[in-house]
């Protein structure tokens, strides 16, 4: 049995989601999106190891390096569109992308 | 001081730089919580007994992923946006935050590595990279090949995004 009780890391995994979402609705800057998706999968981790550790099983430490390689291609693709985004608009700002509006 | 102690200081660390994160206004300043935040993290991990996850988030998060995110600042030219928004500081105030954080870390860190008791406790409840390892490579073997997979599609679609349009590139406006 872990020192640690399970309820306070799930706490701590919920916390750190609930502050990353918040960062994903409230913030403009798209940069400060994908930092705060970043925040919201390292939760997930959280969680996971969290799990894997109570029970003494090594598969949530797969599945936090599942997600590890989830974020390295989801930050590649994400910055990528951001420098497209930058390079035509000039700006970082969510809310300049409004052209399917009716 | 004991596991859980430290433990819920890694984990008011962690909050603390995430909601430094979420509310900051200057990209680099962000960035640097951001770093120590996931830092945090892995000293939670290391806690809970998975030391090959801390090590996986020290060096892939903090190393490979935020040094990512610096480069695309880098090219964003943000001086738009930051002038407009933020006020500018030049003193030393603006990395006092991150450090005093790190130093927490890196406190508890040196105390666990004093302290053989601590060690022998943590070594209790261990799972350890072999039995990772084993489990990756049998069971897990095709979410490895599919993880594979994405980081190529990742590759790709980053090279496509990124790549300047010019009259030499096709595919045109996209």
């Amino acid at each position: 049995m872990t020192a640690i009780p399970l309820n306070h890391v799930l706490m701590l995994a919920c916390i750190l989601f609930a502050i990353g979402f918040i960062g994903v609705i409230s913030r403009k800057n798209t940069l400060f999106i994908l930092m705060s998706l970043e925040i919201m999968l390292n939760a997930v981790g959280v969680a996971f190891i969290g799990a894997g550790s109570v029970w003494q099983q090594a598969d949530g430490q797969i599945m936090f390096i599942l997600i590890l390689s989830l974020a390295a291609a989801e930050v590649a693709i994400g910055l990528a569109l951001l420098l497209r985004m930058q390079r035509r608009y000039q700006s970082l700002d969510i809310d300049k992308l409004s052209e399917l509006r009716g | 001081m004991t596991i859980e102690l430290m433990f819920y200081l890694a984990g008011t660390v962690a909050v603390l730089a995430s909601l430094k994160v979420v509310t900051g206004k200057n990209t680099i300043h962000a960035l640097l919580y951001l770093v120590v935040s996931l830092l945090a993290v892995a000293v939670c991990f290391y806690l809970m007994g998975a030391p090959f996850a801390a090590g996986l988030e020290v060096i892939v998060y903090a190393g490979a992923i935020l040094v990512l995110f610096v480069f695309a600042v880098m090219l964003f030219n943000l001086n738009h946006d930051e002038v407009l928004f933020t006020r500018q500081s030049q003193g030393l105030g603006f990395w006092a935050g991150p450090v005093a954080l790190a130093m927490c870390l890196l406190a508890m860190l040196v105390s666990i590595i004093q302290n053989a008791d601590i060690q022998d406790k943590l070594t209790v409840n261990l799972v350890d990279a072999k039995q990772v390892g084993i489990l990756l490579y049998g069971p897990y073997l095709l979410a490895v090949e599919i993880a594979s997979f994405l980081l190529l599609a990742g590759l790709i679609a980053g090279y496509h995004y990124a790549r300047p349009e010019g009259p030499g590139s096709h595919g045109g406006r996209s």
